[in-house]
């Protein structure tokens, strides 16, 4: 079953030739851009030049760090008029990275979820409950439009309340949910302690994503909840979720080259590495008409497979996202980068400069933990006033990152110092 | 006026163990302790005979001190003796942030130790009740 059989299954030549056509479009786009603009004047790149895929070598990566450097604005391609959404991530310094759509852009995405949806065996018939967070965050709006394009019905349940979230379920008969993999593990624990047999209810699917996990913990949900788990991966700058996703199969995730040219890099060199090596993800998005992004480097881990896909599609599938090129931490879904935390941490001298992150899960949930050291020449004796900082510190964390976090105040001089390889981050969560 | 130092300890065992050794290395005394505990930590406010050399100890080793001003009231050791100051200090709607206690000759004198937000005003009604308040170097000669 196909959503768009044309295009899920056109041999791989007449793919690499829509795929150039595509790319030197959205070249020309981006020269538009002030950002793109100067990056192709100083680096003496002549995009008309570029008449292979393999030129696309030739240009220069696109980092996390130059569209925060484009904030807010600087990458965008169309008329402010052109544009009717948003999304964004949370940043830094206060700086978010953001990404913007033109009407057809956000037509263009559902289209793309509805090949996802539909390649899992997905019909108009289905109930979709997405417990995906609503927002700003790409994953709750980016599967909602899909889901109501193919025809599903869709209930917008975002995260949390996971009590109101079974009531849906049963009251609706939900047969696909769109979750992140601890969330997932920690609902069917909750659908349990309900005394409710998981295997009774009408889910079908789970839609998995926005957070690595393992093959272990797939088998696991699909055995507790009697249910077939897919892959999801995406990310915002692509657009968010939908940029490649499993079929039936379950072995690895379809990438959509009508959208996105792949590359997998040596992440030290920049070097491209031949298909089904392992390294870095760099994605082209050749499909967005608001903010075409060149040689995205991902900083997510993987590899190619190149092998032709019993299901017919000729689109080559990405592995499981092995890990990260950097530091950045995916807590409950949630990217959060340690130099976040710790400019929220520095803004408040009633804490040293030291702290460490440390990250559990506890019910299948992931848990933040913030130890920080409280500095001894601004302690005036108060418990109360004790309480009043670290309560702020979690508002002000809460604010940037969105996740609650407990912390912890020690006495000055108990951390390892900031200098040399100090140990920031303690991760003892497992896939 | 007196003074009690406050420490900021964690909620570990040995906290107490290592505020003791410094004030003991410098010859200082202890005349009364509690800990106010908030879970991960607690605030350790300790009694001295001379808490300014105390808390700069502390200080020097690192510790999380500081200087709080109290009011430390002799009162008797008697039912009802602490009743009598807190029946002043309700006539005069003065708030009690945190308080402890210790004997001095039982069955005649302790000393009542609190905190407020104004300890001057606090000390005023005492005195006017006839109370005699302990500067730090009375607490010393006890």
């Amino acid at each position: 079953m196909y959503w768009n059989k044309e295009i899920e299954t056109i041999s791989r030549k007449d793919l690499e030739a829509l795929q150039l056509k595509k790319l030197q479009k959205a070249l020309q786009a981006a020269r538009t851009t002030p950002f793109y603009k100067k990056v192709f004047e100083e680096n003496h790149i002549n995009i008309d030049a570029i008449k292979t895929l393999e030129h696309i070598k030739d240009l220069p990566f696109t980092s996390k760090n130059d569209l925060r450097l484009s904030y807010p604005d600087g990458m965008v391609a169309v008329p402010k008029k052109e544009i009717v959404r948003m999304h964004a991530s949370s940043g830094t310094t206060g700086k978010s990275t953001v990404i913007f759509y033109t009407a057809k852009d956000i037509k263009d995405w559902a289209d793309l979820v509805a090949r996802c949806m539909v390649a899992t065996g997905a019909t108009a018939d289905d109930v979709f409950q997405n417990m995906m967070g609503y927002g700003l965050f790409t994953g709750g709006l980016g599967l909602h439009y899909g889901a109501e394009l193919l025809g599903c019905m869709v209930i917008p349940a975002a995260s949390g309340n996971t009590l109101r979230q079974i009531q849906l379920m049963q009251d609706f008969e939900t047969t696909i949910i769109h979750i992140t993999p601890s969330y997932c593990l920690h609902l069917v624990e909750v659908i349990r302690a309900q005394e409710i047999d998981p295997y009774t209810l009408t889910v079908k699917k789970a839609y998995l994503g926005a957070e690595p996990y393992s093959e272990a913990t797939r088998k696991k949900i699909e055995e507790q909840f009697g249910i077939d788990a897919y892959n999801s991966y995406g990310l915002s700058e692509m657009n968010g979720p939908g940029v490649a996703f499993e079929c039936t199969h379950k072995n690895g995730m379809h990438i959509w080259e009508d959208y996105y040219i792949v590359e997998i890099i040596n992440p030290d060199t920049g070097e491209v590495l031949p298909p089904g090596e392992e390294g870095e993800l760099v994605l082209t998005h050749i499909n967005r008409e608001a903010m075409p992004i060149i040689r995205y480097r991902t900083r997510d881990l993987t590899r190619l497979i190149p092998e032709p896909c019993p299901c017919g599609r000729t689109h080559y599938r990405i592995d499981r996202i092995k890990g990260r090129t950097d530091d950045m931490l995916i807590v409950s879904g949630v990217n959060v980068f340690p130099s976040q935390i710790e400019t929220v941490l520095m803004k408040f001298p009633e804490v040293g400069n030291n702290y460490q992150i440390i990250l559990d899960r506890e019910n299948n949930l992931d848990r933040m933990h913030i130890k920080v050291e409280l500095y001894s020449k601004l302690f005036h004796g108060d418990i109360k006033e004790i309480e009043r900082i670290k309560n702020k510190l979690k508002e002000a964390l809460k604010a940037l990152i969105t996740i609650n976090p407990r912390i912890e105040l020690l006495e000055p001089g108990s951390l390892p110092p900031s200098e040399g390889k100090a140990k920031r981050v303690i991760d003892n969560r497992t896939l | 006026m007196a003074y009690q130092v406050s420490v900021f300890a964690e909620n570990k065992p040995g906290k107490i163990e290592r505020i003791t050794s410094i004030l003991a290395n410098q010859n200082i005394n202890i005349r009364a302790i509690t800990i106010n505990d908030s879970g991960d930590y607690g605030i350790i406010k300790l009694l001295l005979d001379r808490p300014e050399d105390g808390c700069t100890a502390l200080k020097e080793e690192g510790v999380a001190a500081t200087l709080k001003e109290i009011v430390a009231v002799k009162i008797g050791d008697k039912p009802g003796s602490l009743h009598k100051v807190a029946a002043i200090l309700k006539d005069h709607a003065i708030n009690v942030d945190d308080a402890y206690g210790f004997t001095v000759k039982p069955h005649e004198e302790s000393v009542f130790v609190f905190q407020v937000d104004n300890p001057k005003a606090a000390e005023r009604v005492l005195k006017e009740a006839g109370y005699q308040l302990l500067a730090d170097k009375e607490l010393y000669l006890l």
